[in-house]
């Protein structure tokens, strides 16, 4: 058995070699790059071990307070879990229907490019600001409350599927499209028998994960007042009822957990 | 039945694909275009149906100007051409049924067409042109299980729901093994004779274009440089298509062979009364 | 043929799915639309205001247009905030995410306990959003991007640690099973013969992910974590609408250029 040095390279083969970085220099520089920038943007930020030490026992007395999570108030932790789930769902469902047309007037080669261009912008639109953005305008216009909540997230699973569906739509193999168009079949026609065939399985799994996505997001759009759980853990911080605090973090975790095993065993279902 | 006259395809960028094609069909034949690489074959086939829209010409199927139909009619118009293509073009996760359908989709309803609930006669045919191009039982079969040989027989039975007036067929063999492909263009052939459907087929083989066609015609940048039977095809008409090359060992010689087909007992008959089977 | 053997061998009805199937098919649409019509059924919705929504929403725009430039003096050094606290997060999920996912993977983990311990570090950092660990960490540390840096590390460790914990379940077996049997230390067998492979996944979920974390920066400062969101958060509640055309034209120009580059370098890591 060969004990050399370097015996990886005797026996393994060369690619493990290989650097994803070729040149020594650039490696180097921009690993040196990447330790002054921490040093300096730690500096601009005027972050330094003082404040942080600073912060270790405030940390602990918040911890000793979270701890053991207070599950008293259940009613009111249910009644925004409830709320959070039904934002979910309704913003799901409608964010499915939405993203139909949007998605099929973002992929170019189905439809006219100004069309394609106009669909594509809403979508870069709306997936560039972030939800509580968003959810902050919804307030403004329809007041606090779980309304504004759903809308936001509409707008939210409504831009993702859509963006899903185009692509799946311009990465189809050109030659069904061209084949169903040459038995004089109509655009709807073409829609329902081979487009849909191609995109169904994959728009449905999307959807299924934009459920369990929802609900991490509801969570979010409830901390400027757009309804849901969010709502209440806000409160609960600014009250500093750590305990409630807890209780709620752990609910919220285990419901995306048990939506993720929803959510896989849907999809497997779909194969 | 076809007549294409002064067919013209230019580029944006300025290429010319097709200049000045110009032929007619009047008979039931199979006509195999050949011609090299980017000399418009393709174009050809798709500038009669317009999945390529030609910028000048006519294309005259039974006195109908193809060229000059407003979309709608455009439509109706596509479903009298059945098409086959090189790489079968079925929809992969369609069954096989669904996909003979799919060439009943100029007739029938959107809400047919949803549901699925095909008028009965066009079911019936579907089951009969299985049995005709020798897939019987593969109906509920996924388009994507198929072998590429089953997949080009779907393709042509597709094709031969739509009941079309002509066929335009673009290299139904290119993707196939040399075994294969004899079957298809065979299979071709035959249905070519019992419906009485002219066929246009490109195809790059020159020996196999020679021994499956009835008329030849060779396409060279964009023009017709050569229009006759298969007897006619010497060297010096290839090296006009092709260029100078060594054209010896690429024209038939002799007959074909006559391998068998391999997957089903090929029925003689017109193929829409069967005798009963015994066993 | 017989009319009866004809009816049998070409049937004229054909159907795709049986009986049963089509049943359970429509069971599942009419159960999806009732789930549907419950989760609205709470909401108190004010039909009326649908009804002129969109002159509203043209009034908003008129009022936003056209952005109030000199507002950018303010806007500036928040922005830069912004976009430290996002790279700093990312450089610190780095550190912490890769040996999380290696415990998280089925293959490089000691037993069965330590890799439920990494798959439930991973899940619990993905489900609580970034703002909510912003608010959890304001709590902490008090406002200022220190909390922001670390609500972004937290969250992003779930998303990076999955995803380099599947590439580390995918790894070539037969590489590592070489450099094993020539006698290496598990560091070096780690170093060695799974690091190489799954390199080219943590860079590009790295950069992947700080494209998105720029996004979440911008909005920490909701909830008093640092960075551009405060200014955001403070001019819309005084209705000052140019103010705010600013710092969203500023944020949907900072998250273009991250998205390009980080679609550049994802490009030529594969």
């Amino acid at each position: 058995m060969n004990t050399s040095p370097e015996p990886a390279a005797a026996i393994a083969p060369r690619w493990h070699r290989i650097r994803m970085i070729e040149h020594p220099a650039l490696r180097y520089g921009l690993f040196a790059l990447a330790v002054i920038y921490v040093f300096w943007s730690m500096g601009a930020l005027d972050l330094n071990w003082h404040r942080i030490s600073n912060g270790i026992p405030r940390a602990g007395n918040m911890f000793a307070r979270m701890i053991p999570p207070d599950f008293s108030r259940w009613s009111l932790l249910v009644k925004g879990i409830l709320e959070s789930v039904q934002m979910a769902l309704a913003a799901s469902f409608f964010g499915m229907i939405l993203a139909v047309p949007l998605g099929l007037c973002g992929a170019a080669n189905l439809v006219p490019k100004p069309v394609y261009l106009v669909a594509r912008a809403l979508i870069i639109l709306s997936r560039t600001f972030h939800e509580i953005i968003i959810a902050i305008f919804f307030v403004k216009i329809f007041g606090f409350g779980p309304l504004a909540g759903v809308l936001t997230l509409i707008v939210a699973s409504t831009s993702f599927i859509s963006k899903m569906i185009a692509e799946d739509i311009e990465n189809m193999t050109p030659g069904q499209l061209e084949a169903v168009r040459a038995t004089g079949a109509s655009f709807p026609k073409l829609l329902i028998y081979c487009i849909s065939p191609n995109t169904l399985p994959r728009y449905l799994g999307v959807s299924i994960y934009r459920l369990d996505a929802n609900i991490r997001h509801s969570t979010v759009v409830g901390i400027v007042g757009a309804g849901g759980i969010g709502q209440v853990l806000a409160a609960t911080f600014s009250r500093y009822d750590y305990d409630f605090s807890l209780a709620i973090l752990i609910t919220i975790v285990s419901l995306v957990f048990l939506g993720e095993f929803f959510s896989s065993w849907v999809r497997g279902h779909l194969r | 039945m076809l007549a294409i006259s002064e067919l013209k395809k230019v580029y944006p960028t300025g290429a010319k694909a097709l200049n000045n094609v110009s032929f007619t069909v009047d008979q039931p034949q199979v006509i195999a275009i050949i011609g090299p690489s980017g000399a418009g074959k393709s174009t050809l086939i798709r500038c009669i149906n317009r999945l390529v829209e030609p910028t000048s010409g006519k294309v005259l199927l039974d006195d109908i100007d193809i060229v000059s139909l407003s979309r709608r009619e455009l439509r109706k118009a596509r479903r009298r051409m059945g098409m086959i293509f090189q790489e079968y073009n079925l929809v992969d996760r369609l069954t096989v049924m669904e996909n003979l359908l799919s060439g009943r989709l100029g007739y029938v309803s959107f809400w047919r067409a949803y549901s699925r609930k095909f008028p009965p006669k066009d079911v019936v045919a579907a089951f009969k042109l299985l049995d005709r191009v020798g897939l019987e039982g593969y109906q509920g079969t996924r388009a994507d299980a198929l072998s590429g040989g089953q997949r080009q027989r779907v393709g042509i039975a597709r094709a031969l729901m739509q009941a079309p007036d002509l066929l335009l067929v673009d290299e139904p063999t290119a993707s196939l093994d040399p075994k294969t492909s004899r079957q298809i263009m065979r299979l071709l052939v035959e249905l070519v004779q019992e419906r009485g459907t002219p066929a246009l087929v490109n195809i790059h083989d020159v020996a196999l274009a020679q021994s499956f066609s009835d008329r030849i015609i060779g396409l060279t940048t964009g023009e017709i440089v050569f229009d006759g039977t298969s007897d006619q095809v010497t060297e010096d008409v290839l090296t006009e298509i092709y260029g100078e090359e060594d054209w010896s060992q690429t024209i038939r010689k002799g007959d074909d062979d006559n391998s068998p087909p391999t997957d089903k007992k090929s029925s003689k008959d017109n193929g829409y009364v069967r005798e009963a089977v015994a066993g | 043929m017989t009319v009866i053997e004809h009816a049998e061998k070409y049937p004229e009805i054909w159907r795709r799915f049986s009986p049963r199937m089509t049943l359970i098919r429509y069971v599942w649409y009419v159960a999806i639309v009732a789930v549907a019509t419950w989760s609205i059924s709470n909401l108190d919705l004010p039909w009326f205001y649908f009804l002129d929504a969109h002159v509203q929403a043209l009034d908003l725009v008129t009022r936003m247009w056209p952005p109030e430039l000199e507002f950018w003096e303010t806007l500036a050094l928040p922005l830069l905030e912004t976009i430290h606290i996002a790279t700093l997060g990312t450089i610190f999920t780095l550190i912490i995410a890769f040996p999380v996912a290696f415990l998280a993977a089925r293959n490089t983990t000691f037993n069965t306990a330590t890799w439920f311990i990494g798959r439930l570090i991973l899940v619990t950092s993905r489900s609580v959003n970034t703002v909510v660990w912003g608010l959890f960490f304001v709590a902490m540390f008090g406002p200022g991007p220190l909390a922001g840096i670390w609500a972004i590390a937290f969250r992003s460790i779930g998303f990076m640690g999955k995803l380099v914990a599947e590439a580390i379940e995918e790894i070539d077996e037969g590489i590592v099973e070489a450099i094993d049997a020539t006698g290496a230390s598990r560091l070096q067998v780690l170093w060695y013969g799974i690091l190489p492979q799954v390199l080219p996944v943590i860079y590009g979920t790295t950069i992947y992910r700080w494209d998105i974390n720029i996004r979440e920066s911008t909005v920490l400062g909701f909830v008093g974590a640092g960075g551009i969101g405060i200014l955001l958060y403070s001019s819309i509640n005084q209705f000052q609408w140019r103010e705010v055309s600013l710092i969203l034209l500023t944020v949907f120009g900072v998250v273009m250029v991250s998205e390009f580059v980080s679609a550049m370098v994802r490009k030529r890591i594969s």
